[in-house]
Protein backbone atom coordinates (compact mmCIF):
# COMPACT_ATOMS: atom_id res chain seq x y z
CA UNK A 1 0.00 0.00 0.00
CA UNK A 2 1.15 3.28 -1.00
CA UNK A 3 1.16 6.53 1.51
CA UNK A 4 -1.54 7.74 -0.54
CA UNK A 5 -3.34 4.81 -0.19
CA UNK A 6 -3.17 5.11 3.28
CA UNK A 7 -4.09 8.79 3.87
CA UNK A 8 -7.58 8.21 2.67
CA UNK A 9 -10.27 6.07 4.57
CA UNK A 10 -12.98 4.69 2.16
CA UNK A 11 -16.27 5.78 2.84
CA UNK A 12 -18.62 8.94 3.45
CA UNK A 13 -16.24 11.49 1.62
CA UNK A 14 -17.76 14.47 3.82
CA UNK A 15 -16.44 15.10 6.51
CA UNK A 16 -19.37 16.03 9.44
CA UNK A 17 -16.30 16.93 11.73
CA UNK A 18 -16.64 19.83 10.14
CA UNK A 19 -19.85 21.17 8.24
CA UNK A 20 -20.05 23.62 5.93
CA UNK A 21 -20.46 27.26 7.91
CA UNK A 22 -24.44 28.36 7.95
CA UNK A 23 -24.36 31.60 6.24
CA UNK A 24 -27.10 33.42 7.51
CA UNK A 25 -29.08 35.56 5.73
CA UNK A 26 -27.63 38.03 3.51
CA UNK A 27 -27.25 41.65 5.01
CA UNK A 28 -30.57 43.76 4.63
CA UNK A 29 -30.37 46.14 2.21
CA UNK A 30 -32.58 49.68 2.45
CA UNK A 31 -34.11 50.97 -0.67
CA UNK A 32 -34.46 53.93 -2.33
CA UNK A 33 -37.82 54.66 -2.14
CA UNK A 34 -37.44 54.06 2.14
CA UNK A 35 -34.59 56.66 1.95
CA UNK A 36 -35.92 59.27 -0.08
CA UNK A 37 -39.08 60.67 -0.78
CA UNK A 38 -38.54 61.83 -3.82
CA UNK A 39 -37.58 58.27 -5.22
CA UNK A 40 -40.83 57.26 -3.51
CA UNK A 41 -42.79 59.64 -5.33
CA UNK A 42 -41.34 58.71 -8.63
CA UNK A 43 -42.47 54.60 -7.83
CA UNK A 44 -45.87 56.15 -6.54
CA UNK A 45 -45.87 57.63 -10.04
CA UNK A 46 -44.65 54.99 -11.93
CA UNK A 47 -47.67 52.32 -10.42
CA UNK A 48 -50.16 55.14 -11.34
CA UNK A 49 -49.00 54.58 -15.21
CA UNK A 50 -48.95 51.11 -15.00
CA UNK A 51 -53.08 51.39 -13.78
CA UNK A 52 -53.56 53.81 -16.30
CA UNK A 53 -51.89 51.51 -19.60
CA UNK A 54 -54.48 49.17 -18.12
CA UNK A 55 -57.26 51.33 -18.70
CA UNK A 56 -55.79 52.22 -21.97
CA UNK A 57 -55.76 48.36 -22.93
CA UNK A 58 -59.47 47.94 -21.64
CA UNK A 59 -60.63 50.89 -23.90
CA UNK A 60 -58.28 49.27 -27.16
CA UNK A 61 -60.47 46.19 -26.23
CA UNK A 62 -63.71 47.79 -26.38
CA UNK A 63 -63.24 49.86 -29.12
CA UNK A 64 -61.75 47.04 -31.04
CA UNK A 65 -64.86 45.11 -30.47
CA UNK A 66 -66.68 48.01 -32.09
CA UNK A 67 -64.14 48.97 -34.61
CA UNK A 68 -63.99 45.22 -36.59
CA UNK A 69 -67.25 43.82 -36.29
CA UNK A 70 -67.47 39.92 -36.94
CA UNK A 71 -69.16 39.04 -40.33
CA UNK A 72 -70.15 35.93 -40.90
CA UNK A 73 -67.97 34.11 -43.48
CA UNK A 74 -65.34 36.77 -43.42
CA UNK A 75 -62.66 35.49 -41.81
CA UNK A 76 -60.08 38.28 -41.61
CA UNK A 77 -62.92 40.35 -39.70
CA UNK A 78 -62.81 37.36 -36.85
CA UNK A 79 -59.07 37.81 -36.52
CA UNK A 80 -58.78 41.83 -36.48
CA UNK A 81 -61.25 41.38 -33.73
CA UNK A 82 -60.14 38.35 -31.90
CA UNK A 83 -56.68 40.66 -32.46
CA UNK A 84 -57.21 44.00 -30.92
CA UNK A 85 -59.62 42.40 -28.60
CA UNK A 86 -56.96 39.84 -27.61
CA UNK A 87 -54.11 42.47 -27.46
CA UNK A 88 -56.23 45.02 -25.50
CA UNK A 89 -57.20 42.86 -23.19
CA UNK A 90 -53.72 41.74 -22.63
CA UNK A 91 -52.46 44.80 -22.13
CA UNK A 92 -55.33 45.40 -19.43
CA UNK A 93 -54.61 42.74 -17.36
CA UNK A 94 -50.33 43.15 -17.77
CA UNK A 95 -50.70 46.91 -16.91
CA UNK A 96 -52.77 45.81 -13.44
CA UNK A 97 -49.97 43.18 -12.79
CA UNK A 98 -46.91 44.80 -13.24
CA UNK A 99 -48.86 47.75 -11.33
CA UNK A 100 -49.04 45.35 -8.25
CA UNK A 101 -45.64 43.86 -8.57
CA UNK A 102 -44.04 47.37 -8.93
CA UNK A 103 -45.99 48.52 -5.93
CA UNK A 104 -45.67 45.66 -3.28
CA UNK A 105 -41.62 45.59 -4.53
CA UNK A 106 -40.81 49.63 -4.03
CA UNK A 107 -43.96 50.83 -1.59
CA UNK A 108 -45.03 47.83 0.16
CA UNK A 109 -42.85 47.04 3.71
CA UNK A 110 -39.47 45.55 2.75
CA UNK A 111 -39.16 43.55 6.49
CA UNK A 112 -37.01 40.27 6.03
CA UNK A 113 -38.35 37.65 8.26
CA UNK A 114 -36.96 34.15 9.14
CA UNK A 115 -38.78 31.43 9.84
CA UNK A 116 -37.33 28.41 11.89
CA UNK A 117 -38.56 24.57 11.12
CA UNK A 118 -40.47 22.93 13.78
CA UNK A 119 -40.38 19.06 14.16
CA UNK A 120 -43.14 17.48 12.10
CA UNK A 121 -43.88 15.11 15.02
CA UNK A 122 -46.93 15.14 16.98
CA UNK A 123 -46.93 15.62 20.69
CA UNK A 124 -46.28 12.44 23.07
CA UNK A 125 -49.89 13.34 24.52
CA UNK A 126 -51.22 13.82 20.90
CA UNK A 127 -50.39 10.51 20.13
CA UNK A 128 -51.77 8.67 23.00
CA UNK A 129 -55.12 10.25 22.37
CA UNK A 130 -54.90 9.31 18.85
CA UNK A 131 -54.32 6.03 19.93
CA UNK A 132 -57.11 5.82 22.62
CA UNK A 133 -59.57 6.85 19.87
CA UNK A 134 -58.36 4.05 17.57
CA UNK A 135 -58.92 2.01 20.55
CA UNK A 136 -62.29 2.96 21.05
CA UNK A 137 -63.19 2.43 17.52
CA UNK A 138 -62.15 -1.01 17.61
CA UNK A 139 -63.86 -2.18 20.61
CA UNK A 140 -67.24 -0.48 20.09
CA UNK A 141 -67.72 -1.85 16.10
CA UNK A 142 -66.69 -5.08 17.45
CA UNK A 143 -63.86 -5.03 14.54
CA UNK A 144 -60.95 -7.51 16.20
CA UNK A 145 -63.59 -9.47 17.85
CA UNK A 146 -65.94 -10.38 15.67
CA UNK A 147 -63.87 -12.64 12.68
CA UNK A 148 -66.64 -13.59 10.51
CA UNK A 149 -67.48 -10.39 9.41
CA UNK A 150 -63.88 -8.88 9.45
CA UNK A 151 -62.67 -11.61 6.66
CA UNK A 152 -65.90 -11.16 4.57
CA UNK A 153 -65.02 -7.69 4.56
CA UNK A 154 -61.61 -8.16 3.24
CA UNK A 155 -63.19 -10.67 1.11
CA UNK A 156 -65.56 -8.36 -0.40
CA UNK A 157 -62.81 -5.92 -0.23
CA UNK A 158 -60.95 -7.55 -2.51
CA UNK A 159 -63.27 -8.88 -5.14
CA UNK A 160 -64.66 -5.55 -5.57
CA UNK A 161 -62.21 -4.42 -8.21
CA UNK A 162 -62.06 -6.94 -10.29
CA UNK A 163 -64.80 -6.30 -12.65
CA UNK A 164 -63.22 -2.48 -12.96
CA UNK A 165 -60.09 -4.79 -14.19
CA UNK A 166 -61.63 -7.06 -16.65
CA UNK A 167 -63.61 -3.58 -18.23
CA UNK A 168 -60.15 -1.90 -18.34
CA UNK A 169 -58.77 -5.33 -20.44
CA UNK A 170 -61.47 -4.72 -22.94
CA UNK A 171 -60.77 -1.15 -24.03
CA UNK A 172 -60.26 -0.65 -27.46
CA UNK A 173 -60.40 -2.38 -30.78
CA UNK A 174 -58.14 -5.59 -31.36
CA UNK A 175 -56.35 -4.87 -33.54
CA UNK A 176 -56.01 -8.61 -35.35
CA UNK A 177 -54.69 -8.59 -38.84
CA UNK A 178 -55.76 -5.30 -39.74
CA UNK A 179 -52.16 -3.85 -40.05
CA UNK A 180 -51.34 -6.43 -42.27
CA UNK A 181 -54.54 -5.99 -45.07
CA UNK A 182 -56.03 -3.00 -46.89
CA UNK A 183 -59.15 -2.33 -49.02
CA UNK A 184 -57.29 -3.42 -52.28
CA UNK A 185 -58.74 -6.54 -53.69
CA UNK A 186 -58.14 -8.34 -56.81
CA UNK A 187 -59.43 -6.46 -59.82
CA UNK A 188 -60.17 -3.41 -57.24
CA UNK A 189 -59.98 -0.78 -59.58
CA UNK A 190 -57.50 2.29 -59.40
CA UNK A 191 -59.45 5.56 -58.71
CA UNK A 192 -58.81 9.41 -58.55
CA UNK A 193 -58.03 10.77 -55.22
CA UNK A 194 -60.54 12.11 -53.93
CA UNK A 195 -63.17 12.20 -57.14
CA UNK A 196 -62.79 8.41 -57.22
CA UNK A 197 -62.79 8.51 -60.79
CA UNK A 198 -61.45 5.35 -62.44
CA UNK A 199 -58.34 5.63 -64.07
CA UNK A 200 -57.16 4.16 -67.82
CA UNK A 201 -53.84 3.06 -68.07
CA UNK A 202 -54.06 5.61 -71.53
CA UNK A 203 -54.38 8.65 -69.14
CA UNK A 204 -51.26 8.07 -67.18
CA UNK A 205 -48.76 9.71 -69.79
CA UNK A 206 -44.66 9.51 -68.91
CA UNK A 207 -43.75 11.81 -65.95
CA UNK A 208 -47.84 11.90 -64.60
CA UNK A 209 -47.92 11.03 -61.50
CA UNK A 210 -51.67 10.13 -59.67
CA UNK A 211 -52.97 10.18 -56.46
CA UNK A 212 -55.11 7.54 -56.17
CA UNK A 213 -57.00 5.29 -53.82
CA UNK A 214 -59.37 2.21 -54.38
CA UNK A 215 -62.32 2.12 -56.17
CA UNK A 216 -65.46 2.54 -53.34
CA UNK A 217 -63.07 4.35 -50.73
CA UNK A 218 -64.96 7.70 -51.94
CA UNK A 219 -68.62 6.33 -51.29
CA UNK A 220 -67.15 5.31 -47.21
CA UNK A 221 -69.22 6.78 -44.71
CA UNK A 222 -67.69 4.96 -41.93
CA UNK A 223 -64.18 4.36 -41.26
CA UNK A 224 -62.92 6.36 -44.76
CA UNK A 225 -59.80 7.87 -43.07
CA UNK A 226 -58.81 5.04 -41.69
CA UNK A 227 -58.92 2.81 -44.85
CA UNK A 228 -57.46 5.76 -47.03
CA UNK A 229 -54.17 5.86 -44.41
CA UNK A 230 -53.22 2.44 -45.40
CA UNK A 231 -54.32 2.17 -49.44
CA UNK A 232 -53.22 5.69 -50.71
CA UNK A 233 -51.46 4.83 -53.72
CA UNK A 234 -48.99 6.96 -55.86
CA UNK A 235 -49.12 5.98 -59.67
CA UNK A 236 -46.35 6.99 -61.65
CA UNK A 237 -45.24 6.42 -65.25
CA UNK A 238 -41.77 6.10 -66.17
CA UNK A 239 -39.86 5.47 -69.20
CA UNK A 240 -40.23 1.24 -69.40
CA UNK A 241 -35.88 1.71 -70.25
CA UNK A 242 -35.52 3.05 -66.55
CA UNK A 243 -37.15 1.02 -65.03
CA UNK A 244 -34.95 -1.84 -63.44
CA UNK A 245 -37.73 -4.03 -62.30
CA UNK A 246 -36.91 -7.64 -60.18
CA UNK A 247 -37.83 -10.37 -62.46
CA UNK A 248 -40.02 -12.18 -60.54
CA UNK A 249 -41.80 -8.60 -59.82
CA UNK A 250 -41.49 -8.13 -63.83
CA UNK A 251 -45.75 -8.19 -64.20
CA UNK A 252 -46.68 -6.28 -61.26
CA UNK A 253 -46.07 -3.18 -63.39
CA UNK A 254 -47.98 -2.16 -66.82
CA UNK A 255 -45.83 -0.79 -69.17
CA UNK A 256 -43.90 1.49 -67.42
CA UNK A 257 -46.63 1.86 -65.07
CA UNK A 258 -46.14 1.19 -61.15
CA UNK A 259 -48.13 2.05 -58.09
CA UNK A 260 -46.29 2.08 -54.69
CA UNK A 261 -48.26 2.55 -51.04
CA UNK A 262 -47.40 6.33 -50.41
CA UNK A 263 -47.18 5.50 -46.99
CA UNK A 264 -43.81 5.63 -45.50
CA UNK A 265 -42.12 2.85 -43.86
CA UNK A 266 -40.70 4.73 -41.29
CA UNK A 267 -43.14 6.38 -39.56
CA UNK A 268 -46.30 7.04 -41.77
CA UNK A 269 -46.24 10.16 -43.18
CA UNK A 270 -47.60 10.53 -47.21
CA UNK A 271 -44.56 10.34 -49.84
CA UNK A 272 -45.42 11.87 -52.14
CA UNK A 273 -42.86 14.30 -53.31
CA UNK A 274 -41.68 12.73 -56.92
CA UNK A 275 -39.44 13.87 -58.83
CA UNK A 276 -39.79 13.42 -62.79
CA UNK A 277 -36.05 13.35 -63.71
CA UNK A 278 -34.24 11.25 -60.85
CA UNK A 279 -37.12 8.74 -59.73
CA UNK A 280 -36.61 9.77 -56.34
CA UNK A 281 -40.05 9.85 -54.21
CA UNK A 282 -38.91 12.04 -50.83
CA UNK A 283 -40.57 11.85 -47.76
CA UNK A 284 -41.11 15.54 -46.15
CA UNK A 285 -41.22 14.66 -42.95
CA UNK A 286 -37.80 13.14 -41.87
CA UNK A 287 -36.15 13.06 -45.73
CA UNK A 288 -36.18 9.15 -46.23
CA UNK A 289 -35.74 8.98 -50.39
CA UNK A 290 -37.24 6.40 -52.20
CA UNK A 291 -35.85 5.31 -55.48
CA UNK A 292 -38.90 4.83 -57.41
CA UNK A 293 -36.96 3.13 -60.48
CA UNK A 294 -35.20 0.57 -58.09
CA UNK A 295 -38.17 -1.06 -56.42
CA UNK A 296 -38.62 2.09 -54.37
CA UNK A 297 -35.22 1.18 -52.24
CA UNK A 298 -34.28 3.83 -49.83
CA UNK A 299 -31.77 5.63 -50.80
CA UNK A 300 -31.52 8.16 -47.74
CA UNK A 301 -33.09 8.58 -44.53
CA UNK A 302 -34.30 6.62 -41.56
CA UNK A 303 -36.95 4.48 -43.35
CA UNK A 304 -35.90 1.07 -43.62
CA UNK A 305 -37.74 -0.71 -46.12
CA UNK A 306 -38.70 -0.43 -49.15
CA UNK A 307 -42.02 1.13 -49.84
CA UNK A 308 -44.76 -1.86 -50.98
CA UNK A 309 -45.40 -2.28 -54.51
CA UNK A 310 -49.24 -2.60 -55.38
CA UNK A 311 -49.00 -5.22 -58.83
CA UNK A 312 -51.50 -3.58 -61.01
CA UNK A 313 -52.88 -4.69 -64.20
CA UNK A 314 -55.63 -3.72 -66.84
CA UNK A 315 -58.96 -4.77 -67.50
CA UNK A 316 -60.94 -5.52 -70.56
CA UNK A 317 -62.18 -1.65 -70.55
CA UNK A 318 -58.98 -0.53 -70.15
CA UNK A 319 -58.71 0.51 -66.62
CA UNK A 320 -56.07 -0.23 -64.22
CA UNK A 321 -57.01 -2.74 -61.78
CA UNK A 322 -55.40 -4.11 -58.90
CA UNK A 323 -54.08 -8.03 -59.16
CA UNK A 324 -54.29 -8.22 -55.28
CA UNK A 325 -53.47 -6.54 -52.02
CA UNK A 326 -50.36 -5.35 -51.26
CA UNK A 327 -47.95 -8.72 -50.68
CA UNK A 328 -46.33 -7.56 -47.60
CA UNK A 329 -47.84 -4.44 -44.76
CA UNK A 330 -47.92 -1.35 -45.45
CA UNK A 331 -46.63 1.87 -43.31
CA UNK A 332 -44.28 1.84 -40.64
CA UNK A 333 -42.65 -1.78 -39.03
CA UNK A 334 -44.46 -3.26 -35.99
CA UNK A 335 -42.81 -6.08 -34.21
CA UNK A 336 -44.57 -8.89 -35.36
CA UNK A 337 -44.71 -7.75 -39.15
CA UNK A 338 -42.93 -10.86 -40.38
CA UNK A 339 -45.04 -13.19 -39.18
CA UNK B 1 -29.26 -18.49 -85.62
CA UNK B 2 -32.48 -19.67 -86.60
CA UNK B 3 -35.72 -17.77 -86.64
CA UNK B 4 -38.94 -19.33 -85.00
CA UNK B 5 -41.95 -19.11 -87.81
CA UNK B 6 -43.99 -17.23 -85.18
CA UNK B 7 -41.28 -14.83 -84.06
CA UNK B 8 -42.40 -12.40 -87.38
CA UNK B 9 -45.85 -12.21 -86.75
CA UNK B 10 -44.84 -11.29 -82.59
CA UNK B 11 -43.37 -8.72 -83.80
CA UNK B 12 -45.55 -7.05 -86.27
CA UNK B 13 -48.44 -7.76 -83.22
CA UNK B 14 -46.11 -6.00 -80.68
CA UNK B 15 -45.30 -3.09 -83.28
CA UNK B 16 -48.97 -2.82 -84.09
CA UNK B 17 -49.75 -2.91 -79.89
CA UNK B 18 -47.15 -0.73 -79.00
CA UNK B 19 -47.67 2.54 -81.45
CA UNK B 20 -51.78 2.37 -80.96
CA UNK B 21 -51.10 2.27 -76.70
CA UNK B 22 -48.36 5.34 -77.63
CA UNK B 23 -50.74 7.05 -79.94
CA UNK B 24 -53.60 6.61 -77.24
CA UNK B 25 -51.81 7.78 -74.70
CA UNK B 26 -50.81 10.78 -76.46
CA UNK B 27 -54.05 11.81 -77.85
CA UNK B 28 -55.34 12.62 -74.74
CA UNK B 29 -52.73 15.87 -74.34
CA UNK B 30 -52.56 16.89 -77.98
CA UNK B 31 -53.79 20.27 -78.70
CA UNK B 32 -54.15 22.17 -81.88
CA UNK B 33 -51.23 24.87 -81.98
CA UNK B 34 -50.84 26.48 -85.19
CA UNK B 35 -48.69 29.21 -85.85
CA UNK B 36 -48.72 31.57 -89.27
CA UNK B 37 -45.84 30.59 -91.25
CA UNK B 38 -44.18 33.63 -90.51
CA UNK B 39 -44.22 32.87 -87.21
CA UNK B 40 -42.78 29.52 -86.95
CA UNK B 41 -40.07 31.05 -89.85
CA UNK B 42 -39.57 33.92 -86.61
CA UNK B 43 -39.66 31.34 -84.34
CA UNK B 44 -37.34 29.15 -86.30
CA UNK B 45 -34.39 31.85 -86.53
CA UNK B 46 -34.79 32.83 -82.78
CA UNK B 47 -34.39 29.33 -81.64
CA UNK B 48 -31.25 28.76 -84.06
CA UNK B 49 -29.55 31.90 -82.62
CA UNK B 50 -30.49 31.04 -79.31
CA UNK B 51 -31.18 27.62 -78.25
CA UNK B 52 -29.60 25.22 -81.02
CA UNK B 53 -26.54 24.80 -78.91
CA UNK B 54 -28.24 22.97 -76.58
CA UNK B 55 -31.61 21.62 -77.87
CA UNK B 56 -30.09 20.93 -81.82
CA UNK B 57 -30.39 22.65 -84.56
CA UNK B 58 -34.04 20.62 -85.27
CA UNK B 59 -35.02 20.76 -81.44
CA UNK B 60 -33.82 17.06 -81.86
CA UNK B 61 -31.84 17.35 -78.24
CA UNK B 62 -27.76 17.49 -77.92
CA UNK B 63 -25.79 17.36 -75.57
CA UNK B 64 -26.75 19.32 -72.22
CA UNK B 65 -30.10 20.18 -73.20
CA UNK B 66 -33.41 17.22 -74.11
CA UNK B 67 -35.40 16.72 -77.23
CA UNK B 68 -37.96 19.53 -77.50
CA UNK B 69 -39.80 17.18 -79.97
CA UNK B 70 -43.39 16.85 -78.89
CA UNK B 71 -42.97 19.12 -75.72
CA UNK B 72 -45.08 21.56 -77.07
CA UNK B 73 -45.75 25.74 -77.05
CA UNK B 74 -46.49 25.28 -73.57
CA UNK B 75 -43.71 24.37 -72.52
CA UNK B 76 -41.88 26.81 -74.74
CA UNK B 77 -44.03 30.06 -73.26
CA UNK B 78 -43.28 28.54 -69.59
CA UNK B 79 -39.82 27.81 -70.01
CA UNK B 80 -38.67 31.15 -71.84
CA UNK B 81 -41.55 33.26 -70.25
CA UNK B 82 -40.07 32.68 -66.53
CA UNK B 83 -36.75 33.51 -67.86
CA UNK B 84 -35.45 29.62 -66.82
CA UNK B 85 -34.28 29.24 -70.43
CA UNK B 86 -32.10 29.89 -72.01
CA UNK B 87 -30.39 28.25 -69.11
CA UNK B 88 -27.44 29.67 -67.34
CA UNK B 89 -24.97 27.95 -65.67
CA UNK B 90 -25.08 24.55 -64.22
CA UNK B 91 -26.78 23.21 -60.83
CA UNK B 92 -29.26 20.71 -59.60
CA UNK B 93 -32.10 23.06 -60.49
CA UNK B 94 -32.70 25.91 -63.18
CA UNK B 95 -33.81 29.06 -61.61
CA UNK B 96 -35.75 31.63 -62.58
CA UNK B 97 -34.56 35.08 -63.77
CA UNK B 98 -35.33 37.66 -65.71
CA UNK B 99 -36.83 37.16 -68.67
CA UNK B 100 -34.80 37.63 -71.76
CA UNK B 101 -36.99 37.85 -74.82
CA UNK B 102 -40.49 39.75 -75.56
CA UNK B 103 -43.42 37.58 -75.26
CA UNK B 104 -43.81 38.20 -79.45
CA UNK B 105 -40.40 36.46 -79.59
CA UNK B 106 -41.70 33.88 -76.70
CA UNK B 107 -44.81 32.99 -78.54
CA UNK B 108 -42.89 32.88 -82.35
CA UNK B 109 -40.60 30.52 -80.72
CA UNK B 110 -43.37 28.55 -79.31
CA UNK B 111 -44.98 28.19 -82.69
CA UNK B 112 -41.76 26.94 -84.19
CA UNK B 113 -41.20 23.92 -81.55
CA UNK B 114 -45.55 23.14 -81.79
CA UNK B 115 -44.36 22.85 -85.12
CA UNK B 116 -42.18 20.06 -84.52
CA UNK B 117 -44.67 18.10 -83.23
CA UNK B 118 -47.95 18.16 -81.29
CA UNK B 119 -47.52 18.92 -77.85
CA UNK B 120 -49.31 20.61 -74.67
CA UNK B 121 -51.11 24.02 -76.26
CA UNK B 122 -50.66 27.14 -74.60
CA UNK B 123 -53.70 27.47 -72.07
CA UNK B 124 -57.18 29.53 -73.21
CA UNK B 125 -57.60 32.86 -71.47
CA UNK B 126 -60.94 31.53 -70.11
CA UNK B 127 -59.21 28.97 -67.43
CA UNK B 128 -56.70 31.97 -66.31
CA UNK B 129 -59.45 34.16 -65.01
CA UNK B 130 -59.32 32.63 -61.40
CA UNK B 131 -62.95 32.45 -61.46
CA UNK B 132 -63.47 29.16 -60.70
CA UNK B 133 -64.31 26.95 -57.37
CA UNK B 134 -61.48 27.76 -54.97
CA UNK B 135 -62.53 26.03 -52.82
CA UNK B 136 -62.61 22.01 -55.17
CA UNK B 137 -58.79 23.62 -56.04
CA UNK B 138 -57.78 24.14 -52.91
CA UNK B 139 -59.14 20.19 -52.07
CA UNK B 140 -57.24 19.77 -55.60
CA UNK B 141 -53.95 21.69 -54.63
CA UNK B 142 -53.40 20.05 -51.42
CA UNK B 143 -53.95 16.40 -52.41
CA UNK B 144 -51.37 16.80 -55.88
CA UNK B 145 -49.18 19.97 -55.00
CA UNK B 146 -48.90 20.78 -51.25
CA UNK B 147 -46.36 17.70 -50.43
CA UNK B 148 -43.90 19.83 -52.73
CA UNK B 149 -44.79 23.47 -53.06
CA UNK B 150 -46.59 24.01 -49.21
CA UNK B 151 -50.18 23.71 -48.42
CA UNK B 152 -50.38 27.46 -49.52
CA UNK B 153 -47.70 27.49 -51.98
CA UNK B 154 -45.00 28.66 -50.05
CA UNK B 155 -42.40 26.52 -51.50
CA UNK B 156 -40.40 24.08 -50.58
CA UNK B 157 -37.22 21.83 -50.39
CA UNK B 158 -36.66 18.34 -52.43
CA UNK B 159 -33.22 16.15 -52.41
CA UNK B 160 -29.87 16.88 -53.36
CA UNK B 161 -30.43 20.83 -53.50
CA UNK B 162 -33.60 20.87 -55.90
CA UNK B 163 -36.12 22.70 -54.77
CA UNK B 164 -40.27 23.30 -55.30
CA UNK B 165 -40.41 27.03 -55.80
CA UNK B 166 -42.88 29.33 -54.13
CA UNK B 167 -45.56 30.10 -56.06
CA UNK B 168 -46.91 33.73 -54.85
CA UNK B 169 -46.45 36.13 -58.32
CA UNK B 170 -46.63 32.94 -60.63
CA UNK B 171 -48.72 34.31 -63.65
CA UNK B 172 -51.94 31.67 -63.82
CA UNK B 173 -50.36 31.14 -67.24
CA UNK B 174 -47.16 29.75 -66.30
CA UNK B 175 -48.93 27.89 -63.53
CA UNK B 176 -51.20 26.15 -65.81
CA UNK B 177 -48.35 25.22 -68.29
CA UNK B 178 -46.11 24.24 -65.38
CA UNK B 179 -48.82 21.65 -64.38
CA UNK B 180 -49.69 20.28 -67.89
CA UNK B 181 -45.89 19.88 -69.36
CA UNK B 182 -44.39 19.00 -65.98
CA UNK B 183 -40.72 21.48 -65.86
CA UNK B 184 -37.80 20.02 -64.36
CA UNK B 185 -38.54 17.80 -61.67
CA UNK B 186 -42.05 18.51 -61.51
CA UNK B 187 -44.65 15.49 -62.38
CA UNK B 188 -46.75 16.13 -65.28
CA UNK B 189 -50.66 16.26 -65.10
CA UNK B 190 -52.36 15.76 -67.79
CA UNK B 191 -55.75 16.74 -68.38
CA UNK B 192 -56.95 13.51 -67.78
CA UNK B 193 -55.28 13.80 -64.46
CA UNK B 194 -56.65 17.24 -63.34
CA UNK B 195 -58.84 18.34 -66.22
CA UNK B 196 -58.82 22.06 -67.70
CA UNK B 197 -61.75 22.96 -65.31
CA UNK B 198 -59.38 21.09 -62.24
CA UNK B 199 -56.39 23.34 -63.46
CA UNK B 200 -58.96 26.34 -63.41
CA UNK B 201 -59.67 25.83 -59.17
CA UNK B 202 -56.89 25.15 -58.44
CA UNK B 203 -55.67 28.61 -60.24
CA UNK B 204 -58.62 30.65 -58.62
CA UNK B 205 -57.32 28.65 -55.07
CA UNK B 206 -53.72 30.20 -55.62
CA UNK B 207 -55.29 33.56 -56.55
CA UNK B 208 -57.75 33.49 -54.02
CA UNK B 209 -54.41 32.73 -50.93
CA UNK B 210 -52.67 35.41 -52.78
CA UNK B 211 -55.20 38.21 -53.33
CA UNK B 212 -56.75 37.78 -49.04
CA UNK B 213 -54.95 38.25 -46.04
CA UNK B 214 -53.98 34.84 -44.08
CA UNK B 215 -57.01 34.89 -41.10
CA UNK B 216 -54.74 33.68 -38.48
CA UNK B 217 -52.15 36.77 -38.51
CA UNK B 218 -48.42 37.12 -38.74
CA UNK B 219 -47.76 33.97 -41.62
CA UNK B 220 -43.99 34.27 -40.84
CA UNK B 221 -43.34 32.87 -44.17
CA UNK B 222 -45.73 30.26 -44.10
CA UNK B 223 -43.22 27.60 -44.13
CA UNK B 224 -44.59 25.82 -41.58
CA UNK B 225 -43.54 24.23 -37.88
CA UNK B 226 -40.02 25.09 -37.46
CA UNK B 227 -40.38 28.61 -38.06
CA UNK B 228 -43.46 29.28 -35.93
CA UNK B 229 -41.75 27.00 -33.24
CA UNK B 230 -38.66 28.96 -33.31
CA UNK B 231 -40.77 32.28 -32.84
CA UNK B 232 -42.81 31.30 -30.10
CA UNK B 233 -39.31 29.82 -28.20
CA UNK B 234 -37.76 32.69 -28.76
CA UNK B 235 -40.25 35.51 -27.82
CA UNK B 236 -42.79 34.06 -26.44
CA UNK B 237 -40.14 32.31 -23.87
CA UNK B 238 -37.92 35.13 -23.52
CA UNK B 239 -40.39 37.53 -22.53
CA UNK B 240 -41.93 35.01 -19.74
CA UNK B 241 -38.21 34.62 -18.82
CA UNK B 242 -37.88 38.14 -18.63
CA UNK B 243 -40.83 39.32 -16.56
CA UNK B 244 -39.94 36.05 -13.66
CA UNK B 245 -36.28 37.68 -13.58
CA UNK B 246 -38.28 40.64 -13.12
CA UNK B 247 -40.77 39.45 -10.78
CA UNK B 248 -37.70 37.33 -8.64
CA UNK B 249 -35.09 40.51 -8.08
CA UNK B 250 -35.31 42.65 -5.42
CA UNK B 251 -36.26 46.54 -6.19
CA UNK B 252 -33.06 48.87 -5.52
Amino acid sequence: MSDIEKSYSPGLATDIEKPIANPGIEPHRIRMTDKSEKHARTAEKQIAVMFGVSVVGAIIAIWGFFAFPIVDGDLAATRNNSLWMGLGMALSMFGIGFGAVHWAKTLMPDNEVSEMRHQARSSDETRAQALEIVKLADGESGFSRRKLIRRSMYGALAFFPIPAIIIFGDLGPVVGDTLKHTMWKPGTRLTKDPTGIPIKASDVTIGSVFHVIPEGLSEMEEHKLEEKAKAAVLLVRVNPSDLNEDPAKADWSYQGIVAYSKICTHVGCPVALYEQHTHHLLCPCHQSTFDLANHCEVVFGPASRPLPQLPIAVDAEGYLIAQSDFLEPVGPSFWDIRK
Amino acid sequence: MRRRPWAAGLVVFLGLVLSGGGYAAATNVVQAETGSPAQVEEGRKLFLANCASCHGTNGEGAIGGPSLIGVGAASVDFQVGTGRMPGQGSGPQLRAKPVQFTQEQISAMAAYVASLAPGPAIPDEEYLRGDGDATHGGELFRINCAMCHNAVGAGGALTEGKFAPALGGVTPKHTYEAMVTGPQNMPVFNDANLTPEDKKDIITYLKYIEDNDSVAGFELGSIGPVAEGLFTWIFGLGFIIAITVWLGAKSN
